[in-house]
Order: structure tokens, then sequence, then C-alpha cells
């Protein structure tokens, strides 16, 4: 853990992690390097190894990439209580900024053309996004034959039955452990 | 009011448990669970808070609970849904992370997960497709969707800037009056 170093006071913790919530856009990998600027680069709270150790671990388990690092970031510093600490920062600015939104500033929407003609233009470009995102995992993840059949099995599956995304995902991973052994799928 | 706070807490916490590997991971259970589970949001209206999202500070995920919990219940539902998003992650890193960590070793992990990823990357894909038909809906619209798509996959772009293009294009291209 930390020892040999100097105990870091909670605030300290709190204040770096507000910081990271506030002034990072785009949510997930697009937080990383400012993460990785403030915790390893300036605090000096982990080193290289264990930020991209997190990483790993932040990959696979369920939750935010970003609440995920910051959490164990916390926790390495300052026991779980810093874990907590960690969390209530990187969440806190959204919190606070989206409610702003929410409240103030998404009912003018509606009436609003000029507002209109913007969501008009930013929704195919999210789903632009979020298409080339499943293109950019599919090309980085499906290199194995095994892993293409099994995306396009359930691709086809998933569109005619309509499956829940949670039995979806079970039953990839069910069949992964089947099929993807030794590293066949990737 | 008590019944939607649960609800939207319940509803939350699951998209957080199987949003793994974050980022758009956690789109198709949103969708599954908000549009068509409960009816709470519109098509459009998910993707525009998608948008809103995306272009605001902090993690995506955290930023559309907040604001799909404020629009069914004030600001105890921004809260509960928030919490809810977050909680998994919590219990996992502070109770569990020992088990965690070891777990993550096995390769039976590892297989679950590459089969687990083939699922999100079929999902994401669909999710994509039928938030499409909200979303491309003319010519100028497909054009946006076309141009941005090659700037994402060709070059490395911060996805701020290409959200800017859409929104500039909308501004100067919206059918107004039509």
């Amino acid at each position: 853990m930390a020892e040999g170093k100097t105990r870091e006071s909670l605030w300290v913790v709190l204040l770096t992690f507000l910081k990271v919530g506030a002034f990072t856009f785009g949510g997930g990998y697009a937080m990383l390097p400012i993460f990785q600027r403030e915790v390893v680069g300036k605090r000096h709270w982990v080193d290289e190894q264990t930020f991209s150790d997190f990483l790993i671990i932040t990959q696979s388990m369920p939750g935010q990439i970003a609440l995920n690092t910051a959490i164990q970031i916390g926790i390495r510093i300052r026991g779980n209580l810093g874990g907590l600490v960690a969390a209530f920062g990187v969440t806190a600015p959204s919190v606070v900024i989206l409610l702003l939104i929410a409240a103030y500033f998404y009912p003018l929407l509606e009436n609003n053309v000029y507002v209109q003609a913007i969501f008009y233009g930013l929704r195919p470009a999210v789903v632009a996004l979020i298409t080339a995102t499943a293109l950019k995992m599919g090309k980085e993840i499906l290199s194995g034959l095994n892993g293409i059949i099994l995306c396009a099995i359930l691709l086809l599956i998933i569109i005619m039955t309509g499956l829940h995304p949670i039995l979806a995902l079970l039953a990839g991973g069910l069949t992964g452990l089947f099929f993807c052994r030794g590293g066949g799928c990737n | 009011m008590a019944t939607v706070i649960l609800t939207l807490y319940w509803t939350f916490l699951k998209i957080g448990l199987f949003t793994i590997g974050g980022g758009y991971a956690m789109i198709p259970l949103m969708k599954a669970e908000i549009i068509n589970g409960h009816g709470w949001l519109s098509t459009a209206e998910f993707i525009d808070i998608i948008a809103v999202a995306e272009i605001t500070p902090g993690p995506v995920s955290v930023n559309a609970a907040t604001f799909i919990g404020y629009r069914l219940a004030g600001i105890s539902g921004a809260l509960t849904a928030t919490l809810g998003v977050i909680t998994p992650s919590l219990i996992l890193l502070i109770i569990f992370s020992r088990f965690l960590f070891k777990l993550i070793q096995e390769p039976a992990a590892g297989s679950f997960l590459n089969g687990l990823r083939s699922a999100l990357i079929a999902l994401i894909l669909v999710a994509a497709f039928t938030l499409g038909q909200s979303a491309i809906i003319d010519l100028t619209t497909v054009l946006i969707f076309l141009i941005l798509l090659a700037a994402s996959l060709l070059r490395r772009v911060n996805p701020l800037y290409l959200l800017a293009v859409g929104a500039l294009c909308g501004l100067l291209l919206f059918p107004y009056g039509v």
C-alpha cells in the first residue's frame, strides 16, 4: 500500500477527483490520460505499472472505466474510505452539471428551433460514434474465427428474437467458456 | 413516487452491473430497460441524453443516470439513479476486490470475458442500428452519419470534435420551416 509515503489527506483525494470529474469530457477512455497525468505524473500516488494493472481490472469488471479506476486509486492511497471519497469526487461534478442542464436547459429545447437544429445534427453524430465504437472493438477483439462466428450468430439471434442484453451477454460468456479456451477467440 | 424511486435504483443497478468494460457497453442495456422495458423515454430523447452526457464532463453513464432520473422523479430520482449505477463498482471494489483480482487471473475468466465481448459487440451494433432509425431520417442526416463514422474509423479523433461538427451541420442544414 502507501507505506513509506506520507498519508495523503482525504481532502486532497477529494479535490483531485473532483477536478478530474469536472474537467474530463467524453467519459471512459477519454478520461484516462487526464487521470494518469493527475495521479501518476503529478501526485505520484501510483506508478505506471500499477495504473495499467488497475486498467486491466477495470476493463474486466462491471462499471464505468473512470469510476472503477478512481475507486481503485482511492483504495490504494487511503483504504476503503479513500475509495468512497474518490467515487464521490469523480461523480459529484457530473451530477451537479447534469441537474442544472436537466432543470434549466433541456426544457428550453422543446420550443427553440436552433436547439432543435443542433440536436438534429447531434443525433446522427452520436449514432456514428456508437457504431464506430462497436466496429473498433470488433477489430480489436474478434481476430479469431471463433469470436467472429460467435458474434455473427449472436447478432442474428438478437435481431430475430430481441434477446434481452443481459441474457445475450451471459450466453456469450458461457459460450466463450467452451469455445474460447486457450486463447481461441483472440 | 416511492415505487418509481425503487424501480429507478434497481434499473440503474442492473445497468451498472452489466456494463462490463465501460463506455458504450451500457447503451444496449439502457435502451432495453429505459425505452423498451419501462417506456420512460422515446428513442430520440434517449439519443439526446447520450449526446448531452457525452458533451458534459464526467462518466457518460453517470451523466445519463442523473439526467434520466431527474426527468422521471426530480432531484431524488437523479440521485437514486446515479447511486444505482455506481453501486456495483463500489461493492465489487471495496468488498470483493481481492477475490476479483484472483478471479480475473483465472484462464476461464478470460474465456468468459472473450465470449461476453463478442456478444457485447453484437449488442452495440444492434443498438446503433435501432437508434439510427430515429436519428438518420433524411439525406442530410445520412451524410452526417457516414462522414463522421468514416472520420472516427480512419483517425483517432476526440469524440467532442465529432459532436461539434454534427451540431454545426445541424444548425446549418436543419430543414427550417419545412
